[in-house]
């Protein structure tokens, strides 16, 4: 996947945790905990998404790269760059 | 995308590993609110999961029946931590995401107006605190600014934090607020929603209820309590999960520090990588075949309830009764311990389930429902033989009934039909050593046992009450069952 498809992948999990939320209005470097009031069970739920949609295993210390849509994206960029995008 | 769709086109890792195997990823015991919900986490992720329920229905403490013609809830008043749809924060809003279930899902009414009724003071509250400011400044107008301080200090306790604060509600409250008899009403309620400690609260517990009932809110489905169960079973069966009814755990087989096999009452054993049990703390060790002691370091709780249900040929409204809930005491002090008598007069709560903001009414025809809880000796109602028990629930019905109605308009003439529960119904269906429908005063918050693949969930892990018990499941499958998976 590009970073793009990343970013679509990531706004697809996010709009499954969050149905109700306007994910439109997102910004890329500002933290999800304060723009959508996650917590740490989302957050939880970030990874076991990414686990059963793809099979990538993040262990518990690299949770913090999952704070923003940036910080996301370039820690998933080596991960997910041979998974094909459905 | 629906939920079977995902299913359908991700392969779940168990099935790749090992094909044949009969091992769940993680049994669990009770389908009460905790197990279902910490089921359907775990169905969700892809587990192979089983809940078994010993009864031949689900909801443990939370029931619901029909008897003579007529649909009966018991367990549930209201569910507390009501936030409007599209609310971020707060429990419920946390446990509907965790769950993937929309708001719409529970068709929660808020309540009409609750109160609070002690000598000489009624104290008015609902879904908006400002109603309750009012309210408290107008019965102790003295004790505004405390009051004020007492919320903002409440507003900040994080309830996330694993440890609840366990400092003494009650000394914490006597130094923010002058008036005694302010700090008796404003327990009332929240003890008899959620205390399963006699005579105080820590701190942590009493932050978490003060919230859930004065700052957020009370709220019902339109169809009671079988809506929410039935959600939640739904759910979870629709993500693959398995409920087994009449299936009782007859022990747990311990090998080398863990739960290497569930004997159920039938004879069959199955075995699981984990086992979640509801089922109570000493109640759980009991099951546990190594002997491990139960009551040394966690006694069972000694609080307990009975319940009057009174069918109306009219709605409360018409006979003057608005209120959705009133919490009511006899006298300035508030006693919250185990009763001395059958049951306790003193003190009690009245719920009418008619009283809610629903689109139409709650029974086309026009009946009403009047449903009074108070406390209730286990030991007492144990003791009885059929003949007497039969007899004195007759004698306690008629006692209780005539306690409450000094603080609402006399409904008695009105009554067609009865029912009453006891501490021992609460035994038989949640199973809870003497009823005690908070569980134990010490809760596992960690939800960890002596070994290393049993943990516990419900009551006496940490949160009480509807939305507490969901949030406890939610939280231990989490927590154990879903990382290491």
């Amino acid at each position: 996947m590009t970073r793009d498809e990343i970013k679509l992948e990531v706004l697809d999990i996010l709009s499954d945790i969050a149905p109700d939320e306007d994910l439109s209005q997102l910004k890329d470097d500002v933290s999800f905990r304060e723009q959508m009031e996650l917590d740490s069970m989302d957050f939880l739920d970030i990874v076991m998404e990414l686990r059963k949609r793809h099979r990538i295993q993040i262990p518990e210390d690299d949770y913090v790269n999952l704070a923003s849509m940036d910080s996301t994206v370039t820690f998933l960029e080596p991960l997910m760059k041979d998974i094909q995008r459905v | 995308m629906g939920e079977f769709d995902k299913i359908a086109m991700s392969t779940p890792a168990s099935s790749i590993q090992q094909p044949a195997s009969r091992v769940y990823d993680t049994i669990i015991i009770g389908a009460g609110m905790s197990g279902l919900a910490a089921g359907i986490r775990l169905a969700y992720y892809d587990q192979r999961v089983c809940v078994l329920e010993r009864h031949t229905t689900i909801g443990g403490l939370n029931g619901f029946y029909r008897l003579r013609g007529r649909d009966y809830d018991v367990g549930l008043h209201a569910l507390t931590n009501i936030t409007p749809k599209g609310a971020k924060r707060g429990p419920l809003a946390r446990l509907l995401r965790q769950l993937r279930l929309s708001w719409d899902d529970f068709d929660i009414s808020p309540q009409i107006g609750s109160e609070i009724v002690f000598p000489g003071v009624r104290l008015r509250f609902d879904n908006d605190l400002d109603l309750f400011r009012a309210e408290i400044a107008r019965a102790f107008p003295t004790q505004v600014e405390n009051f004020e301080r007492l919320i903002a200090e409440v507003a900040e306790y994080d309830d996330l934090n694993e440890t609840h604060a366990a400092i003494s509600a009650r000394s914490r409250l006597s130094e923010l607020l002058a008036e005694p008899m302010l700090v008796e009403m404003l327990f009332c309620p929240l003890m008899f929603y959620g205390s399963a400690r006699e005579h105080d609260m820590d701190w942590g517990q009493f932050s978490i209820m003060f919230r859930s009932i004065f700052m957020e809110g009370l709220g019902r489905p339109h169809a009671g309590v079988r809506l929410i169960l039935k959600q939640l079973v739904r759910k979870f069966r629709g993500l693959g999960g398995e409920l087994k009814l009449r299936t009782g755990v007859e022990r747990l087989h311990v090998e080398n520090g863990r739960v290497a096999g569930v004997v159920l009452q039938n004879g069959e054993t199955i075995e699981a990588k984990r086992v979640l049990s509801s089922a109570g703390w000493p109640e759980t060790m009991r099951l546990c075949d190594d002997g491990q002691p139960v009551t040394a370091q966690r006694p069972p709780g000694r609080l307990s309830f009975c319940e009057t249900i009174a069918t109306l040929d009219v709605e409360p409204k018409r006979l003057g009764h608005d209120r959705t809930i009133t919490f009511y005491n006899d006298s300035d002090k508030f006693h919250w311990s185990e009763s001395q008598e059958p049951c306790d007069l003193r003190s009690g709560v009245i719920c009418s389930p008619n009283n809610f903001e629903y689109d139409e009414p709650l029974d086309k025809e026009g009946s009403g429902v009047m449903r009074i809880t108070a406390l209730a000796n286990y030991d007492y109602w144990r003791g009885l033989d059929e003949e007497q028990y039969r007899l004195e629930k007759s004698r306690w019905y008629d006692r209780i009934t005539d306690s409450a109605i000094r603080f609402i308009p006399d409904y008695r003439g009105r009554v067609v039909d009865t029912d009453m529960f006891t501490p021992t119904t609460i035994v038989r269906f949640t199973g809870h050593d003497n009823g005690a429908i908070y569980g134990a005063p010490e809760k596992q918050l960690d939800g960890r046992t002596h070994l290393d693949n049993l943990f516990i969930c419900g009551t006496d892990q940490g949160f009480v009450g509807i939305i507490g018990a969901i949030t406890s499941g939610i939280g231990m499958a989490n927590m154990h069952c879903l990382r290491d998976a």
